[in-house]
């Protein structure tokens, strides 16, 4: 009997962000057009592991997941155990640049779900040209606190059991088991306070509704994709993103929920495909 | 209707076990129809229907009788699947001691869906 393994290559890289020294997880799989992947609140990279084990996707691109300092099997910066972690979108945008400066992506398509989604709203706005197109999942322009975000860092209340109980019902009801499961175990793993900080940029630090406007889709093309089950960001909110920028593109996902690429990757790429093909087809139309 | 939670929720071998450390007492309104649900160590020991005159509890959920036929329907619509989706929309209403109610989160959203037809 053989032994299977993914076609995902995992490695660290040491990268200076914000004055600080960091050790970060990435990982990657296929080859082509680099198509960057940016995971949820609390979450890591793994959300994007059918992504990189589907040929379709790999055999024209060059698909990358980072885990965020704090997440995954990235650490904290050194001094971290006397620090609240909190994302700000000034770092969250820095992050980005600095990983994508680092591993010499040239222009890479950009992939976000909620705060990733987020902050690919920031980067469309801010760093269009850096960007060969964006992809926002599940991106709204804000968010409203809907519960204590106390409780999910608390000596008295477990921080993972927590964090997988709030954000399981954003999972939509035709997942398959086995991926629900894998996208909340994620949750249940994340560290103390970590998808709370991250939530400092979601719901507090990261609200772009008066600018979202301003997008450009001439100099980046924007494809929004959202989870008719999220009740996070919800298709209504993602809607009026779409509405409000000229030449957008927005689709809503019957069935699915907040994690799309992970609680459904089979359905979820039925709606990727087609987009990735047309960033293709628009980009061979330039160069041609 | 909620009496039924008692048998449903008891014979969830998994669901109690993950409630060993949950004994309490919380209030469930559906609309104007009050119930006291007592858990001791995960087992659900009774449901007791009101009026009642002063119930004590450590926390309550309130949500009018619409909200809850949609939560417990069997394929409950957008905004109607989860308890925290409930709370989105405002309609859901948790008060007193939460500690108790998101220290257990997924006991209380496992429990209360049981309540949905068998089967979905």
């Amino acid at each position: 009997m053989s032994v299977q393994f993914e076609p995902i290559t995992g490695r660290y890289m040491h990268l200076d962000l914000f004055g600080r020294k960091h050790r970060l997880y990435v990982e990657e799989a296929g080859e082509g057009t680099p198509l960057l992947c940016l995971h949820t609140a609390g979450a890591d990279g793994r959300q994007y592991r059918a992504l990189m084990n589907d040929e379709r996707v790999t055999r024209r691109h060059r698909v990358i997941a980072f885990d965020m300092p704090w997440h995954g099997k990235s650490s904290p910066p050194s001094g971290w155990h006397n620090e609240e972690y909190q994302l700000t979108s000034a770092q969250y945008t820095t992050m980005i640049l600095e990983i994508m400066t680092a591993l010499e992506l040239d222009r890479p398509i950009l992939i976000g779900c909620s705060i990733g989604g987020r902050i690919a709203l920031h980067l469309a706005l801010e760093h269009p040209t850096a960007f060969r197109a964006i992809i926002g999942l599940q991106a709204g322009a804000h968010v409203d606190p809907y519960y204590d975000l106390n409780f999910l860092h608390r000596p008295d209340v477990h921080g993972g059991e927590v964090s997988a109980a709030i954000v399981s019902g954003l999972v939509g009801p035709d997942a398959p088991d086995h991926e629900r499961w894998e996208t909340l175990w994620h949750y249940m793993q994340g560290g103390p306070g970590v998808f709370k900080g991250d939530l400092y940029f979601y719901k507090l630090d990261g609200d772009i509704r008066s600018r979202v406007a301003e997008i450009d889709t001439r100099r980046c093309p924007l494809f929004l994709l959202s989870g008719e089950y999220d009740y996070s960001c919800t298709p209504e909110e993602t809607l009026a993103v779409a509405k409000s920028i000229p030449g957008s593109e927005v689709a809503i996902m019957k069935g699915l929920g907040h994690f799309p690429m992970s609680e459904n990757p089979k359905e979820f790429l039925k709606h990727l495909l087609p987009v990735l093909e047309r960033i293709g087809q628009a980009a061979s139309a330039v160069a041609g | 209707m909620i009496e039924a939670l008692k048998a449903r929720v008891n014979d969830d071998e998994a669901l109690v076990r993950r409630g060993r450390y949950l004994t309490t007492t919380f209030l469930l309104e559906v609309g104007e129809a009050t119930s006291l649900i007592s858990i001791f160590e995960g087992r659900i020991v009774s449901v007791t229907s009101g009026p009642f005159v002063m119930p004590s509890s450590s926390f309550a959920l309130r949500a009018p009788e619409a909200e809850w036929q949609k939560f417990w329907s069997s394929r409950p619509p957008p905004g109607s699947n989860d308890l925290m989706a409930l709370i989105k929309r405002r309609v859901l209403k948790a008060e007193g001691n939460l500690q108790i109610f998101m220290a257990n989160l997924r006991y209380f959203k496992e429990a209360l869906a049981k309540l949905r037809p068998a089967g979905a």
